[in-house]
């Protein structure tokens, strides 16, 4: 593996990030010598901003490929999607990672943030949300650590892992289906103070719902990405048969969320012109209408532009709908507006930021993208069944 | 059995004795500015309200020390107990901060030390270190008109009641913090409805709890369903492959 430094090429945007990295340092000096009153606009009022509702909820949203990749693979075994499994069990461990930084920040005590790990209150819904994410982070890693190792060529600690690889892909999806969906229970606690067109009894069901749908366009939007920005070959097919069950998993959401509105008599309120009228018409319009409809269109859904465009509207839907839910769905009952201070975005950006810049260092120093990527296409698929069960004898915990 | 605080908002005069007491009892700063601040916070734990008519109507807000709480059954770290006399008590060696316990309790009563570094979360405990001693709370004791008294808590909703009945023109036909999610130990009597001070009276009657309690006694079963499910689905599958595999040379060795 070529090692040698190599002039970056990207120059605008590593410019960029060494400056949100400087107003990020600044931020969290801001943060951490003077409080959550000078670094935030929160308020008793208003006590989650930004950092609940996007470094949170939506950073442990956009790192559902993980689990959804992985069952897909391993628990339904459709094979032909190993080659996209690595980039994205390394994406949701850095989103679970950046979540837990992210907590950093928001806590008033951040040194106690492992409290919940020895002082229990099982009927709390945060309580079980601490847990398992602090277990599915710990899942992650040992996903991804047979990339290090076969990295640094450890056959042994490989070995082990890959004899519990079952187990812990189960145990992974068991955790991400009981957190993905407690961040909407989270909210169940708060019936007067969230805005009908979104309180709901089924907030959990539509939480889980969407991580999978945002899980599947996470997976279609990174692999656009690399194979823009890593010179790697699209994994075209794959993509394509993603983005079916994406328009599938939309729709049934839709008719979901659609009955849910309905049964409660809110559906009636999209009528009436209202600050969170415009909010919810832009999450459904974002997330669900614009999406389903290209991806319906069979020329849009085959070729690689669309199926990017159809994922990227799907992640700015569900971000709007997590930042409804999270702030602007609790702001009538407030009483007041809640606009992040600049401080709140400094850090949300360099958390981001963060993100970025690790997953190009490990997809540059890791094994992460396969051999064979993009080798041979559809006729392949099908064809190559018997060397599947070769592979799996020698496979790995994650892709290969 | 449990104690309670009644309040009467008609024999109220907006002396703000108990306010002052109640800064006392918790070490609080308390002056002139602090005094007409018409809100709770940090350092001010409970606040006698003017109405915006100025008509001479006022009400007290302080933690309503519920029978079930809210903010008991979120904090993730168990920071809140229901003591058996009454108080609902927060232990500030446990908080992290994370604040949920603000975002969920129904009444809006947890406030924050958003000026320090490292803050906790304030609220009044109806002061339970003097009612577990036995004795009444500081604003009770300090309260000149009667407007708050101290007691049991049948008794005083007994008496609430009786006041209703025997002056009816004067009082709103509701004792609030009775039903209230699932009760309280704060009780309330007015003779404007409560909602001009920001008392919701769209609160259920169930407490909170209930509503994310429902979803989480279900986790235990969905865990060992779905494992099943999980696992059961993956032995499927693979038993295609491992079919294939021990077929292959079986085939081979017919095929010779
Ligand atoms: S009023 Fe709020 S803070 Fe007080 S006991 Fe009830 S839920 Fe807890
Ligand atoms: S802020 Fe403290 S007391 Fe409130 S829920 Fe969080 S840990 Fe519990």
């Amino acid at each position: 593996m070529p090692e040698k430094f190599q002039l970056p090429k990207l120059t605008f945007w590593k410019a960029a990030l060494v400056l949100i990295a400087l107003t990020g340092l600044y931020a969290t000096f801001v943060r951490f010598a003077q409080g959550l009153g000078a670094s935030t606009n929160l308020s008793d009022e208003f006590p989650w901003g930004i950092w609940v509702g996007f470094d949170v909820l939506c950073g442990v949203m956009l790192a559902a490929g993980g689990f959804t990749l992985t069952a897909t693979v391993y628990i339904f075994n459709l094979e032909r999607f190993r080659p996209i499994v690595r980039p994205t069990v390394l994406t949701a461990f850095l989103g679970y990672s950046l979540v837990c930084v992210a907590l950093l920040f928001d806590l008033g005590r951040s040194y106690r943030i492992w409290h919940p790990l020895v002082m229990w209150n099982p009927r709390s819904v945060l309580f079980e949300v601490g847990w398992c994410v602090t277990l599915y982070t710990t899942v992650l890693a040992l996903e991804f650590a047979p990339v290090v190792f076969e990295r640094l060529q450890l056959e042994r600690p490989r070995r082990i892992l890959r004899g519990i690889s079952i187990p812990l892909v189960i145990a992974g999806v068991m955790l991400s289906t009981l957190h993905q969906s407690s961040l909407g229970s989270l909210y169940l606690i708060v019936p007067q103070k969230l805005h009908p067109f979104w309180y709901s009894p089924l907030l959990p069901v539509f939480f889980f719902i969407s991580a999978i749908a945002v899980g599947l366009a996470m997976t279609i939007f990174e692999s656009s990405m690399t194979s823009k920005h890593f010179g790697k070959q699209l994994e075209l097919p794959l993509l394509r048969e993603l983005g079916r069950i994406l328009a599938v998993v939309l729709l049934v959401y839709t008719v979901l969320r659609t009955q849910d509105l309905y049964h409660r008599g809110a559906l009636k309120l999209v009528l009436q012109p209202s600050y969170e009228t415009w909010l919810f018409l832009l999450e459904v319009l974002l997330g669900l209408a614009a999406p389903i409809v290209l991806l319906l269109i069979p020329r849009v859904r085959q070729a690689a532009g669309g199926l990017y465009l159809a994922a990227v509207l799907t992640l700015l839907g569900f971000i709007t709908n997590r930042l409804n839910v999270s702030t602007t769905g609790m702001e009538t009952s407030a009483g007041m507006h809640y606009v992040p201070k600049w401080t709140e975005l400094a850090v949300t950006a360099s958390i981001i930021a963060v993100g970025f810049a690790a997953f190009a260092l490990a997809a540059k120093h890791l094994p992460i993208f396969s051999n064979h990527t993009g080798a041979p296409p559809e006729a392949g698929s099908r064809r190559s069944k018997a060397i599947f069960v070769e592979k799996k004898e020698e496979g790995v915990l994650v892709g290969r | 059995m449990s104690k309670s605080i009644l309040y009467d908002a008609t024999l109220c005069i907006n002396c703000k004795q108990c306010e002052v007491a109640c800064a006392e009892q918790n070490k609080l700063p308390y002056n002139e500015t602090i005094a007409a601040e018409q809100k709770q916070s940090a350092h001010k734990f409970t606040v006698v309200l003017e109405s915006a008519a100025a008509d001479g109507k006022f009400m007290r807000k302080l933690c309503m020390n519920c029978a079930d709480p809210t903010c008991v059954s979120v904090c993730p770290v168990g920071a809140f107990t229901k003591t058996a006399a009454g108080p609902v008590v927060y232990d500030e060696t446990k908080c992290m901060g994370c604040r949920y316990c603000m975002l969920a309790c129904p009444f809006g009563v947890p406030k924050y030390e958003w000026d320090k570094a490292l803050p906790l979360v304030r609220k009044c405990d109806m002061c339970a270190d003097r009612v577990s001693a036995g004795r009444p709370t500081a604003c009770t004791e300090a309260c000149p008109t009667g407007a708050t008294i101290f007691g049991e808590r049948e008794t005083l909703i007994a008496e609430a009641q009786k006041r209703i009945k025997e002056k009816p023109d004067q009082y709103v036909n509701h004792v609030y913090g009775v039903e209230e999610v699932g009760g309280t130990s704060v009780l309330l009597l007015s003779s404007v409805p409560f909602e001009q001070f920001g008392y919701r009276s769209d609160l259920m009657h169930d407490p909170l709890p209930m509503l994310t309690y429902r979803v989480l006694a279900r986790i235990p079963d969905l865990v060992g369903l779905g494992g099943m499910l999980l696992g059961g689905i993956w032995w499927i599958t693979n038993r295609r492959a491992e079919v294939a595999a021990a077929e292959a040379p079986v085939r081979a060795h017919e095929e010779k």
